[in-house]
């Protein structure tokens, strides 16, 4: 099974290929449109600015990771990456998001620190793939200034200054707001989980 | 909630880990790569590897260690000493870093801080501040070249222009208390904590479970270093976290 970890200029793409590698599956990290076209499993990771994912569209692997959609590829976006599967975020106002999940993503209120940095507890509140394994309530590593809302699709949401959206799932697309590559044991289990996916 | 986080440092002088008092007398205290691995299943929410080698030669064996330690870890793993530009920076993030911590190359050139956050996010840059106590009521300077050198900057000011400048996260040393085991400087901590936005590491001095309920307590650390106390087996980190979770600091524990 091959799994593109698409390269779009958005930070460090090193841990998410070991974790990977660790699973004992063949992961690349790729910049080039056919090949994340032609991979079994996408995933979207970043960190940073919103606008990087500006980047994605100019290099025409926004078609190419739609029509993956289309076609049933599982697609996993991590942190920046999930916000970029939301219609928009208020990071950078004039850019279009792929709309997978509805609604803007938002700074932290000032009430809390920023950004939010660490490990916090997960609440899932629906039936998900990703998650099925894995013991109710885990924690998870989190690191970002903006939130993603709570859609009907979300699965997993977290309280920081308020709730947003942990995790969200919508038939083969699946979103997570902390980085699973970095989350011991609870996100190795959830890569393997969207690396054993069926759909 | 967010929890606290127990952050294990590894100081690294040439492939091994040491740890020394007030920056002195160092002894070895193992391989680093089975120590990160060892405090990572122990529950270690993050694990800082700083590399205190003073000769060029040693220096080398660094992306080599940092890479056998990133291998088969899975928490946030930070890398830290002679890192001087943007390049050092990107051969250590390629070795599997997820944060690199600057420290006297950020005091002699700001503008690091802000080119690594461009680059990698500010999630990415720590700076490292080791401040000594002054004669004067709260007043803290700013040391550099692993405390050797008094670089006449106040601590606070030091802190706020890393945040403006880029950095996500202050790690903060306290030379009065490091190796010590007599707590953490609370006062210095709760100072800069309260002056940045950027969440603050509490490093020096770590002792008992207490002094790290303290120094999240009064000193309003968002996470805290431990060194010495862990390496030699003196404090078990679960029991650490188990004690400072009945004592109500939120923690990620069982994990």
């Amino acid at each position: 099974m091959s799994i593109a970890i698409v390269d779009y200029g958005a930070g460090n793409l090193t841990s998410v290929n070991k974790a990977f590698d660790c699973l004992g599956h063949e992961a690349f990290i790729t910049a080039d449109a056919e090949t994340v076209h032609r991979a079994d499993r996408i995933v979207v990771p970043g960190v940073g600015h919103f606008t990087a994912t500006a980047s994605i569209d100019s290099t025409g692997l926004r078609a190419a990771i739609e029509s993956a959609i289309q076609r049933g590829t599982p697609v996993l976006g991590i942190c920046l990456g999930m916000q970029w599967m939301f219609a928009s975020s208020a990071e950078a106002s004039g850019l279009k998001g792929l709309g997978i999940f509805s609604g803007e993503c938002e700074h932290f209120p000032s009430t809390v620190k920023s950004p939010h940095v660490g490990w916090n507890q997960l609440c899932c509140t629906q039936i998900s793939k990703l998650f099925a394994k894995l013991e109710p309530g885990p924690f998870v590593y989190f690191t970002h200034s903006y939130r993603a809302p709570i859609d009907e699709y979300t699965v997993a949401r977290c309280e920081y200054g308020g709730e947003f959206s942990a995790a969200v799932e919508r038939d083969n697309v699946f979103g997570v707001q902390f980085h699973p590559e970095k989350s011991g044991t609870a996100g190795i289990k959830l890569l393997e989980a969207f690396c054993n996916l069926s759909c | 909630m967010l929890t606290k986080r127990i952050i294990a440092c590894l100081d690294v002088d040439g492939g091994r880990v040491v740890k020394g008092v007030k920056f002195l007398n160092l002894r070895d205290a193992g391989d680093p790569a089975e120590l990160a691995l060892a405090h990572s299943e122990a529950g270690a929410d993050e694990i800082v590897l700083l590399d205190i080698s003073a000769t060029a030669e040693k220096r080398k064996t660094l992306l080599e260690t940092v890479r056998r330690t990133a291998r088969q870890l899975f928490i946030p793993f930070t890398v830290g000493g002679g890192i001087r530009s943007l390049e050092d920076a990107s051969s250590v993030f390629d070795a599997g870093a997820d944060k690199v911590s600057l420290n006297s190359a950020a005091v002699a050139n700001p503008e690091l801080i802000t080119q690594i956050a461009e680059r990698f996010g500010s999630q990415a840059a720590i700076v490292a501040i080791d401040a000594k106590k002054m004669n004067a009521p709260g007043s803290y300077q700013v040391f550099v070249a692993g405390g050797r050198t008094a670089t006449g900057r106040d601590a606070c000011d030091w802190a706020r222009e890393a945040e403006a400048r880029g950095a996500g996260e202050i790690l903060l040393t306290s030379m009065d208390r490091d190796g010590t085991g007599a707590g953490f400087d609370c006062e210095l901590t709760r100072m800069i904590s309260t002056s940045v936005r950027i969440p603050v590491i509490a490093s020096g001095g770590a002792g008992s479970a207490a002094h790290f309920a303290d120094v999240f307590r009064d000193g309003h650390a968002d996470a805290a270093l431990a060194a010495s106390i862990l390496h030699y087996g003196i404090t078990k980190l679960g029991d650490l976290k188990q004690e400072l979770a009945a004592a109500g600091i939120p923690m990620r524990w069982p994990c």
